[in-house]
């Protein structure tokens, strides 16, 4: 665990003024860059075989939060996704369901339709997605509108200008008016970390979207490079560790684009198991933000499965 | 002044352009037809062969679609790069093959003839393959020949230069991209292939050289789904491991070219058999008058 400041564990006193908001924040240990990167690479070379392999890649495949956030989204393209979501791999019927669909507010609609009566999720980024740059009413509105048509969750992104300018008390009010909104839909903030510059950042980020209300911390957008990595979601998994042991609250984490392979994936399971433990093994918890990352894992399954490696032609494009 | 001491190779592979250790760490030796040391080769395991089909996969919509007139003068532009490499490639001959300095200056100069053989190819195979069929109807009918996709090549294990060429050289003329098995014993050739293409103007993954034991990547290979084709020349006169392979490629319906009886002799006048072994033909109903 990290070394945390003494506190009171009120946390009502904390967030009451931004100045006590800052000094938490600020008071907060600083991330060994270093030592971070360093425990993330070696954990990255840890070789899952067999049957652990098996293990793992159902699990990333029930974790994945299925995305398409293009500019040319139609109402088909997010019904074949849904239908992808509710069968991965139509030739295989023990293929796990993936966790949720991720969608932009007007498609949340169509996807709802489409998943009717399964256990998949629709999730629906909101709050002027991917830039966060509108006012708050707009943001309200925004994520009233993909709760109204039935998202079941909500990813908000913070205003990243706000944050790196030291307006803490600016983010964590917009995130807790968001969060009023969004009722009754889980709330994923997105700190969109390739834009907070350190990990020293990215902690604070954390821990401000955690004491706002935050049920997930989520790493990016995918709309801006570098996406999630693994030192960040490493950060970002002692925040929410802490944050338990702290408050006795549990807060998910989702790292989202670049995540292309299974092998990657593994990488982040090996994370999360090593440094939260088990309990965030668990699609309820952790989330895996991907669209292309879902063929490569049915392909490994395949392959595995049959014992020659397969082939991209064989799996439907999304 | 001292006797210098030689510089022994040891050889990588040849994968999306570059040349990698192979994933297993393992190595062999090559040695002359006399068992006398010549280098060390990479020996490529299953997933030297699976990066190689996934480097191919990725270079196959970029050379498929270059025009035929700019495939034949990148393949044209190999054989100038291999006429400077002619006294290595014969040295690799004589010394693998064991045949005199004589021989294989012929043998040299005929694969590199070979090579421009299939090079002038690349823009008049349409022409011949192709067609404008008459039908009975308002249409214009057309038949046009296009590339198969990833083609595994086992290349002979005797002839390691002509034969070589005369196997890569018609699956790259029509457009394919290729994962190439070199000769076990005698891999030196296909090697330094390997190094010409790297300095030509052919892109990163259209060739990609695998070098080690025929047993470890075939099959693999031969069952792999994104392979649409195998030319089997290599596993000729073992026709038991042949048949493996072909019922190990029926599982997506590759393309075969199957492994003859023996080795047959690469000095014959080439056709176009191995050329048309892997194009696919697509015919167009256009109608007219509209």
């Amino acid at each position: 665990m990290t070394v945390l400041p003494t506190f009171d564990t009120d946390l009502s006193d904390i967030t009451s003024t931004e100045a006590s908001l800052r000094r938490f924040l600020h008071g907060l240990p600083g991330v060994d860059q270093v030592g971070a990167e360093a425990r993330a690479a070696s954990l990255a070379t840890r070789s899952i075989k067999t049957t652990a392999k098996q293990f793992a890649i159902d699990l990333a495949i029930s974790m994945i939060d299925l995305t398409t956030l293009e500019g040319q989204d139609t109402e088909g393209k997010v019904r074949a996704l849904c239908a992808k979501a509710l069968r991965p791999d139509p030739t295989d019927r023990d293929v796990p369901r993936v966790a949720a669909i991720c969608v932009y507010p007007d498609l949340v609609g169509v996807a709802k339709q489409a998943l009717a009566g399964s256990t998949v999720k629709v999730a629906s980024v909101a709050t002027g997605f991917p830039s966060g740059r509108t006012s708050l009413a707009v943001k309200e509105a925004d994520t009233r509108d993909a709760v109204a048509a039935g998202a079941d969750e909500v990813d908000m992104v913070i205003d990243r200008g706000a944050f790196l300018a030291g307006r803490y008390g600016q983010v964590f009010d917009e995130i807790v008016a968001v969060k009023q909104a969004a009722q009754p839909a889980h709330l994923k903030v997105i700190l969109e970390t390739g834009e907070l510059s350190t990990y020293d950042n990215v902690r604070r980020a954390s821990w401000l979207a955690m004491l706002a209300g935050a049920d997930f911390i989520k790493t990016s957008t995918g709309k801006v490079a570098p996406a999630a990595t693994l030192p960040v979601t490493l950060t970002m998994l002692e925040a929410v560790r802490d944050f338990r042991e702290v408050t006795g609250r549990q807060v998910g984490v989702k790292p989202a684009g670049g995540i292309r392979t299974t092998k990657d994936a593994i990488k982040y399971l090996v994370l999360v198991n090593e440094t939260t433990g088990s309990d965030w093994l668990d699609p309820d918890w952790f989330r895996i933000g991907a669209s292309s990352l879902l063929n490569d894992l049915l392909m490994q399954r395949q392959r595995m499965a049959t014992g020659r490696y397969a082939g991209p032609d064989y799996f439907t494009i999304d | 002044m001292a006797e210098r001491l030689a510089v022994k190779k040891t050889y990588k592979l040849y994968v999306g352009g570059k040349f990698p250790r192979s994933e297993s760490g393992r190595s062999f030796q090559v040695t002359d037809s006399k068992g006398r040391f010549l280098a060390n080769a990479a020996w490529a395991s299953r997933k030297d062969a699976r990066d190689a089909v996934a480097a191919a996969r990725k270079a196959f919509p970029g050379w498929s679609a270059a025009t035929a007139y700019n495939r034949g003068q990148v393949l044209y532009r190999v054989a100038e790069v291999m006429e400077g490499r002619y006294a290595q490639f014969v040295d690799e001959v004589s010394a693998g093959e064991g045949v005199t300095r004589a021989k294989a200056e012929r043998l040299v100069g005929e694969a590199i003839d070979r090579w421009v053989w299939y090079a002038g190819w690349t823009d008049k195979i349409a022409q011949v393959v192709g067609s404008s069929n008459p039908v009975a109807g308002p249409y214009f009918d057309f038949s046009v020949p296009e590339p198969t996709g990833v083609v595994a090549v086992l290349a002979p294990q005797g002839s390691s230069l002509l034969g070589l060429v005369s196997t890569l050289a018609p699956v790259l003329a029509g457009g394919n991209t290729a994962v190439l098995t070199a000769s076990y014993e005698r891999p030196l050739p296909a090697i330094t292939l390997g190094e010409v293409l790297a300095t030509s103007d052919v892109p990163g993954g259209v060739v990609n050289i695998l070098t080690g034991k025929l047993s470890d990547t075939a099959p693999w290979l031969a069952a792999h789904m994104d392979v649409n084709a195998i030319d089997l020349a290599g596993a000729a006169g073992d026709s038991a491991h042949a048949r493996e392979l072909e019922l190990a490629a029926t599982d997506n319906l590759k393309r075969v070219v199957r492994a003859p009886e023996a080795e047959p002799d690469w000095t014959a006048e080439p056709d176009l058999e191995r050329i048309t072994a892997f194009l696919e033909t697509k015919t167009v109903w256009h109608p007219v008058g509209i």
